[in-house]
């Protein structure tokens, strides 16, 4: 039986150290369909489950659709409920993910980004998570997979607070870190059953004492009505995300916000990412500020609840800004962040934004194209006009 | 019954009082109307015992009538009346009956 009883740091694929994540959450149910890329995730997963390491009901449905449906029966029913998946098996259980957010089920899942078809293709972008930013859920995204294993950990926590009662999507990006190793330090696994404490339903569908109906028929009468707490609750959750990040970075060193400033304290040319796209930026800013240049990154960890509030501060001294989107919104004024960036902005402060569309596909996202972004945001700054610009990082004429 | 605003209510669009179909009137989504003929009307309750929605009325073991409020017209228990007997008919609501006419 496996048992991580001290804090030690291994080798492992983003895949593996979610998969390590979940052993140590030991959720009672899981309910997966395996999609490229994955699969890996729920293969080790469903090793755990194999050798006992795990007391999980692991139910192997026929479709993504019924993975989902499954996640929500079992946590209505009062299990603490955790899945993955990817890209088109995202997008087949997109009935049921408005179901589990709607019907307020605080429902775990790993989301390893990878492009929506067509052309088919199993690499890394995030039109997926884009797709479903609208739905209700929590988007966490992680830099490495450090982050990817500490996210699966507090995502459970910030589901199931009372505060919030909303399910937690964890985007790690497919291949880039889902099939890389990189050292990633666990938690022993007591420290995460007490992090996460014993999951305590408000209500559950067995609770034959106290009988309650979900997901029934709503008309023009009451479905506005119960809309308004969904959005609510979403509201709370920012606090909440911090609060858990805090509480998190007091046992292992490594804090968690909404966002992450890097270098961003005097920075003029600021540039926005989420994903691992985050780490090449920084190394790229690290090279710009050896050469005296005043430039910095804004990591967006928490892409729904936005951090309107918090991207507003972090911006106000910038004199351009260049949005990394992994992700195209067709027909609108930039890639999905883009717009959120604009929009938090908007009234409040003046600073012309740029926005890339980048690395869709899996296309490679090398530090030349983030020093590309850099340069451009000279002449951006200098023009000084806000502007909706849009360009791309990273493709053939 | 007042509407309930959004601060009354249980989160997630539960219901937590059981039984409460009964306050929500559907039989205005009828189309077509079971009319029962109560003199050859058996009382085999065969009728009740296939109503999705509990619209049939009985009391001592006879039935009463036909609940209209909450009745839907899906028309299961004129199937289910057995062929003898046909108690019960499917009429088009607005055409009353001749005989009820006069």
């Amino acid at each position: 039986m496996k048992v991580v009883k001290d804090k030690v740091v291994i080798a492992l694929t983003g895949n593996d150290a979610v998969a390590e994540a979940m052993r140590q959450v030991n959720p009672d149910v899981v309910a997966a369909y395996p999609i490229t890329p994955q699969t890996e995730l729920m293969h080790k997963f469903a090793d755990y489950v194999a050798d006992g390491d795990v007391k999980t009901e692991f139910v192997l449905v026929e479709s993504e659709h019924s993975a989902m449906s499954a996640a929500v029966g079992a946590s209505a029913a009062g299990a603490r409920v955790m899945t993955a998946t990817s890209a088109n098996g995202l997008a087949l259980m997109w009935e049921i993910v408005y179901i589990a957010a709607s019907t307020r089920l605080p429902i775990v899942m790993a989301l390893v980004n990878r492009a929506l078809s067509a052309p088919i293709n199993i690499h890394c972008d995030h039109s997926d998570a884009m797709g479903a930013r609208d739905a209700g859920w929590i988007q966490l995204f992680s830099e490495n997979s450090q982050e990817a294993y500490d996210n699966a950990i507090q995502a459970v926590k910030i589901a199931e607070d009372r505060d919030v009662l909303l399910p937690v999507m964890n985007c790690l990006d497919g291949f880039i870190l889902s099939h890389t190793l990189e050292p990633v330090e666990l938690v022993p696994d007591k420290f995460v059953t007490d992090f996460i404490g014993e999951f305590q339903p408000v209500h559950n569908l067995l609770d034959s004492d106290n009988p309650t109906t979900f997901g029934p028929l709503d008309f023009h009468d009451y479905y506005f009505e119960h809309k308004i707490p969904q959005i609510e609750a979403m509201k709370r959750a920012p606090a909440v995300i911090e609060r858990v990040g805090a509480e998190f970075a007091k046992a292992t060193g490594r804090a968690y916000g909404l966002l992450e400033k890097y270098r961003t304290g005097d920075a003029e040319r600021i540039v926005i990412a989420m994903g691992s796209t985050c780490g090449t930026a920084k190394a790229v800013v690290d090279v710009l500020r050896e050469k005296g240049e005043k430039v910095g990154l804004l990591k967006i960890r928490s892409f729904r609840p936005f951090p309107c509030r918090q991207v507003r501060e972090a911006l106000a001294g910038a004199k351009a800004v260049g949005v990394l989107d992994r992700a195209v919104s067709f027909g609108s004024q930039g890639g999905p962040l883009a717009i959120e960036i604009r929009s938090a902005l908007y009234d409040n402060v003046k600073v012309p934004v740029k926005g890339y569309i980048y690395g869709l596909g899996g296309r490679d996202m090398p530090g030349e194209c983030v020093e590309q972004a850099f340069e451009e945001l000279k002449r951006v700054a200098a023009d000084g006009k806000s502007s909706d610009e849009n360009g791309f990082l990273g493709v053939r004429e | 019954m007042k509407a309930k605003g959004w601060k009354e209510l249980a989160i997630g669009g539960r219901i937590d009082e059981a039984g409460n179909a009964e306050d929500f009137e559907t039989g205005s989504w009828r189309t077509f109307k079971p009319v029962r003929d109560e003199s050859k009307c058996t009382n085999c309750l065969l009728c009740w015992i296939y109503c999705p929605d509990s619209a049939i009325a009985v009391k001592d073991g006879k039935i009463k009538g036909i609940d209209y409020e909450h009745c839907k017209g899906c028309g299961i228990c004129a199937e289910v009346c057995p062929p003898k007997i046909k108690a019960i008919e499917m009429v088009q609501e607005g055409k009353v009956k001749e005989e009820e006419q006069e």
